[in-house]
């Protein structure tokens, strides 16, 4: 199989904020190729934001360098070229929200790459429905609810279509469904369109389903690997400030038990069949 | 300190165009020292029904009843109720403003008019108790801190009132699994030494799972559950109506008992799941 083309690179990337004595990312180093989920996890101030925010050109490093879509993101000149393929969801919508009426905020991206209005009216109506927001088209953005606030964040970025997309925890004030909505929807995405995503998240859950995982930790990139791997260290993880999921850790608590459960569960399902092929039911028998 | 909410109802711009009716017809006790859970889909109007609990926002019609006071009425002193009623805000890192983290942690302590010598011990307890290092923030800036640590800062402002009734709206989204465990045992600590009383918000039925003593089920506007955990998510068909799951261990739960295996019905505790799945496997029966 032909390798994908490379979406990003960091290449030994620091980051120090003015007037930080020490950096709040340092010595990253890291290549996420083009239809890849990437899950990044890490605890509070490991620098995954700053992290991300160094993917689409709102910080520049300090050292080292950071290419996006091909675009080294220090030069100036391509800083247009790489916001408009690479969409970021910020941790906090509020950041986020800059018109007055839910639709011209989502259109504002869109209107900013020069999409022409008779293009941009579906295209804001779309993601605002993926997003189970099309009733609050003409609501004020201000005036909305903690997760309905997030959505709308998500369908700005939705409508840009941007070949890489970055969501920093962009699920974490969501309800039940309306998480799974918008974590499907984006893996749609990612599957039926290639796009790249970088998922930021504190749900080891979430993590389970990426292709790949990016462990943070005092400004250092220090895992990386499969969900299976980077979970299969229960303590390992948990000594990082972070956990693994709750079917995982079941699993490895039932294991120390003596139930000789097989490496590897993530997920209710996986713990289903094993439990299965363990335990078969007398009349199946 | 007991609540009684009664008939609430809130409309936002009552009256325009744009009128929302965000309560509708709540009504509900909690007692002193309970542990309450409030769960429901996005716009539900959790956010809406905490800020009523003290005084921030008034009801269009019916009424708060803090021991049996009205809190709305027209001698109570909101300002003292609200020390001994905190709230911690969905997005509190708005309410940020001091210059250090210390200061703004202080902020509360200070206005009630306490000696320096107990809000500098009181600011030190709430740092330790959503662990955040004192000698590495007590000094910075709140506002050049990751999101998460700014949510510990705001925690730590309203638990540094020490009040009676603590409210919370989405208090672990956005930390990170450590902090999130840490919260919720300092939450169970507060509730068996102090017999706090606590109303959660929160998406995480697991969190709901694991401390509340009984759960409000929000649904636009009005209130469309109110019982114990093991009542409300032995009904995963109700909670999926309304936006809402299970924890995770009902749901396995339940996808065993499809496929004929013999457990309980209204399982949704880890620990229990898990002494279910040892005598399945160890006896050939779970219960
Ligand atoms: N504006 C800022 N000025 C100075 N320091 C900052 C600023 N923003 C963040 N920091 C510091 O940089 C480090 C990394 O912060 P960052 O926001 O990247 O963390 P994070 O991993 O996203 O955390 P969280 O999970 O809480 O969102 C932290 O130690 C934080 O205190
Ligand atoms: N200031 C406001 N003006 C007008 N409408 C508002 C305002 N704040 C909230 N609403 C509306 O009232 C309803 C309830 O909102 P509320 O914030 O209470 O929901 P919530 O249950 O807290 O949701 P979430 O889980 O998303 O935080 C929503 O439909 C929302 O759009
Ligand atoms: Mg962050
Ligand atoms: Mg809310």
């Amino acid at each position: 199989m032909e390798e994908k083309q490379v979406r990003i690179q960091l290449e030994d990337a620091a980051y120090t904020y003015e007037g930080a004595s020490s950096p709040a990312l340092s010595g990253a180093s890291a290549i996420v190729r083009e239809g890849e989920f990437v899950a990044v996890l890490g605890h509070n101030g490991s620098g995954k934001s700053t992290l991300a925010k160094l993917l689409n050109a709102l910080y520049l490093p300090s050292e080292g360098r950071v290419v996006v879509c091909g675009y080294d993101t220090s030069r100036e000149e391509f800083v247009w070229e790489i916001r408009r393929r690479a969409g970021m969801i910020f941790q906090n919508p509020d950041n986020q929200i800059v018109a007055t009426v839910v639709k011209e905020d989502v259109a504002f991206g869109l209107e900013n790459l020069g999409v022409p209005a008779e293009e941009m009216y579906p295209r804001v109506e779309s993601a605002l429905a993926s997003v189970r927001m099309s009733r609050y088209a003409d609501s004020a953005p201000h005036q909305l609810s903690g997760g309905q606030k997030q959505r709308v964040a998500v369908a700005g970025i939705l409508a840009m279509e941007p070949s890489v997309l970055i969501a920093d925890e962009a699920t974490a004030m969501l309800d039940p469904s309306g998480r799974r909505d918008v974590l499907e929807t984006i893996r749609d995405l990612n599957r039926n369109k290639g796009i790249t995503v970088v998922w930021i998240t504190h749900f080891m859950e979430e993590a389970a389903l990426a292709d790949r995982i990016l462990v943070v930790s005092d400004g250092r990139i220090v895992k990386e690997g499969i969900p299976r791997e980077v979970f299969s260290d229960v303590e390992g993880m948990r000594a990082l400030h972070l956990d693994v999921p709750r079917m995982t850790s079941l699993a490895a608590d039932l294991r120390r038990e003596g139930m000789p459960l097989r490496e590897g569960i993530l997920t209710v399902d996986d713990l289903v069949k094993e439990v299965e092929r363990l335990c078969p039911l007398k009349s199946a028998i | 300190m007991s609540i009684e909410v009664r008939h609430l109802t809130h409309a936002y711009a009552k009256g325009t165009a744009l009128q929302t009716v965000a309560l509708d017809d709540i009504s509900f006790t909690v007692r002193e020292g309970e542990f309450v859970g409030i769960v429901g889909h996005t716009g539900s109007g959790k956010s809406t029904l905490v800020q009523h609990l003290n005084g921030l926002l008034k009801p269009t019609s019916g009424q708060v009843l803090v021991d049996g006071e009205d809190l709305n009425g027209e001698k109570v002193d909101r300002r003292a109720l609200r020390r001994r009623i905190g709230l911690v805000f969905q997005y509190p890192e708005y309410q940020l403003f001091e210059e250090t983290v210390a200061r703004d942690i202080a902020f509360g302590p200070k206005n009630m008019g306490l000696p320096a010598d107990e809000i500098d011990r009181r600011v030190r307890r709430a740092m330790e108790s959503v662990h955040l290092d004192y000698a590495k923030y007590a000094e910075s800036s709140p506002f050049e801190l990751s999101g998460g640590q700014m949510r510990r800062v705001a925690i730590a402002g309203v638990l540094a009132m020490e009040p009676e009734v603590l409210i919370l709206d989405e208090p672990t989204a956005g930390l990170d699994p450590r902090g999130r465990d840490r919260i919720l045992t300092m939450l169970e600590e507060l509730r068996a030494r102090d017999h706090t009383t606590v109303l959660m918000v929160s998406h995480s039925m697991e969190d709901m799972a694991r401390l509340a003593d009984r759960l409000l089920v929000m649904s636009e506007g009005r209130l469309a559950a109110d019982g114990t955990p093991r009542e409300i998510f032995g009904r995963p068909e109700l909670m999926r109506s309304v936006g809402l799951d299970v924890p995770e261990a009902a749901r396995l739960c339940a996808a065993l008992r499809q496929r004929g295996y013999d457990l309980p019905p209204d399982l949704y505790r880890m620990e229990e799941l898990r002494g279910c799945l040892l005598r399945l496997w160890k006896e050939g029966n779970a219960c």
